[in-house]
């Protein structure tokens, strides 16, 4: 099975170096000098495990073996341009999409007939260097149709993963997850932002009124309005997601938070811009979360 | 007549420093900063910038020593109104206290301690710039009016606004102060935490279509929950706005949440959208937008004490 992760951050990073125990893997990177760490010294993974893997990079398409499963994992800002930069190319691949958000699949759909899946991620992880990464959330991927495929396609490729030592898991219909996932993310990683405050204890909070857990409850609780009205019944419920997440004790930096504070754009489009662009179609008034997309939008604008 | 200043910092100390020209008025100034207080006492008081000013007034930073008063001005930040009123409140048993602080619930707070309270807005604006010494950056009108809650006379009102203009602060005495007072914390309210939150001055604020329609959804709470009251505004808080963006203005204006934020202090966000919020619940008016953002700011100030 010839694989090429598209996009090789953290998560990127964590497929390709898993995967390529399993498979014939390739990456292609955004940056020259980070093709040619990995050409050299391979991907090495810490934490939750502890191996190396060697494998082939390169920031041209042309270069790499052409793949039948490509893993986009690039962030949600690049998305379109990488998805440009293989038009034409690999037409017997099937495109895996495991952005944050909703849209994703479309936006790739945009620039080529490849078949596709689509996923969500809960794993994470932390970028030590160019070739090391630290996996820290074992969390699983799970995978499902969308244009071209069928659920035995997702289930053949959470059967790779899970035998590369990652977690992943099939469903016939991602909707249901990818959308407690969105409101999920809509929402945390907005406070998160804006606040300063990884997403720890504060996010559950409700014994006083300006406790911090009215205002994500508030954000979920119009998510899952828009949800009801998009005839999509959701698989976990984002509030308990959230306090589950906040018992765990760690303290997790959302990547929107990171991407504040290192001034960098943020995936607010993919993710909040997603979430409000359907409730403008099925027509559900969604005010906070439209106050939480101008603010950071706003931020965003503060640095450039 | 005699008047203490409660919180002599930059907005406190140009009434003390305006009112101690006059032959007619002692004024005393209370405040917490020692390096501040004996340099008013050993340097007097000076203002530069806008106005200048150089008087002499007494000042303390000891409560036991302040003389019985007519008047009592608090100009503390909002927060400190309580502790503040509650030392001062034995020299102002016969007299009447104002306040001139941002925000909404601080006559509320006095009215705790005191008989007769004056509620006031205030637009004249400084920053302390040496102790002793206030650069003043903006002049501005003040409203006074009597509390209705514990209510100054309102002669007594008017014998401290008389005072006040021919000072040098021009000063109205009005029946019902609410009107600008609610102007003044729905225009804070809608722009001083956009700023706290995105980093950006006013004018850029301003300059965003759609950050500038989020100032008009807070603003539009806000006067919701004025009308809710009976309270009819002076004028528009969004034509404040729009002129305060203008170049020659306050165009490049870091709101003091903004700057209080950057030095990780303490903000006034309780008294404003906060305010505002409590007041929409006593008077079943809606306001999630200002519920969001007063949750929003809290958070950055729940951050520093990571």
């Amino acid at each position: 099975m010839r694989v090429c992760i598209v996009g090789a951050g953290v998560i990127g990073s964590l497929y390709a170096a898993h995967l390529a125990r399993v498979a014939d893997v390739s990456a292609l990177t955004r940056r020259e000098e980070h093709a040619r760490a990995i050409n050299e010294h391979g991907l090495r993974v810490t934490g939750r495990a502890d191996f190396s893997s060697r494998l082939e990079a390169s920031t041209s398409p042309d270069d790499l073996p052409a793949p039948e499963l490509a893993i986009v994992a690039c962030k949600g800002t690049d998305l379109d341009d990488v998805s440009a930069r293989l038009e034409g190319r690999w037409p017997d691949a099937t495109m895996l999409t495991v952005q944050n958000g909703i849209g994703a699949d479309e936006i790739v759909a945009a620039h080529g007939p490849w078949r596709q899946l689509t996923a969500v991620t809960f794993m994470s992880g932390t970028r030590h260097s160019d070739t090391e990464v630290e996996y820290v959330l074992d969390t699983a991927t799970w995978i499902g149709p969308a244009r071209g495929t069928t659920a035995a396609d997702a289930e053949a490729v959470a059967e790779l993963i899970a035998s590369s030592g990652l977690k992943a898991e099939a469903f016939p219909d991602l909707r249901p997850a990818q959308w407690s996932k969105l409101i999920f993310n809509a929402t945390v990683n907005t406070v998160a932002a804006l606040t300063g405050l990884p997403h720890d204890a504060h996010f559950a909070e409700l014994e006083h009124p300006t406790d911090l857990g009215h205002l994500v409850k508030a954000l979920i609780d119009e998510g899952k309005a828009v949800a009801a009205a998009a005839g999509v019944e959701l698989a976990d419920d984002p509030w308990e997601m959230n306090v589950l997440a906040t018992r765990r004790g760690s303290r997790h930096y959302p990547s929107m938070l990171e991407d504040v504070e290192a001034h960098r754009r943020t995936e607010i489009d993919l993710i909040t811009g997603a979430l409000v662009r359907e409730a403008h179609r099925v027509a559900v008034s969604v005010p906070l979360h439209e106050t939480m997309q101008r603010l950071v939008k706003a931020k965003e604008a503060s640095w450039e | 007549m005699r008047v203490c200043v409660v919180g002599c910092g930059a907005v406190g100390s140009l009434f003390a420093a305006n009112l101690a020209t006059l032959d007619d008025v002692e004024v005393w100034a209370y405040d917490l900063a020692r390096e501040h207080v004996d340099a008013i006492n050993h340097d007097g008081l000076r203002l530069t910038g806008a106005g200048e000013v150089h008087s002499h007034p007494h000042a303390t930073a000891d409560a036991a020593e302040l003389p019985p008063c007519d008047f009592g001005i608090v100009a503390t930040k909002a927060m400190h109104t309580d502790p503040a009123v509650a030392a001062t409140a034995h020299a102002f048993s016969d007299g009447c206290v104002a306040t001139v602080q941002n925000g909404i619930g601080n006559e509320e707070v006095i009215a705790r301690h005191v008989e007769r309270v004056i509620r006031g807005t205030t637009f004249p604006a400084g920053k302390l710039a040496a102790p002793g010494v206030v650069q003043w950056d903006v002049k501005g009108d003040t409203t006074l009016g009597p509390f209705e809650g514990r209510p100054a006379p309102l002669d007594e009102v008017q014998r401290l606004a008389d005072a006040c203009t021919r000072g040098g602060m021009p000063t109205t005495a009005v029946e019902d102060a609410r009107g600008p007072q609610w102007r003044k914390v729905i225009f804070n309210a809608a722009t001083n935490p956009l700023g706290a939150l995105t980093g950006l001055t006013h004018g850029r604020v301003c300059e965003q279509p759609a950050l500038r329609a989020l100032a008009s959804r807070l603003v539009d709470e806000g006067k919701a929950v004025a009308a809710a009251q009976g309270i009819t505004l002076d004028s528009d808080p969004e034509e404040l706005i729009d002129y305060a963006a203008r170049p020659d203005v306050a165009y490049g204006h870091k709101a003091s949440m903004l700057q209080d934020v950057e030095a990780m202090r303490r903000t006034e966000v309780d008294y404003l959208n906060g305010g505002i919020v409590e007041f929409g619940r006593r008077h079943g008016v809606p306001t999630p937008i200002n519920e969001s953002i007063w949750a929003l700011v809290k958070g950055v100030e729940a951050s520093w004490e990571q």
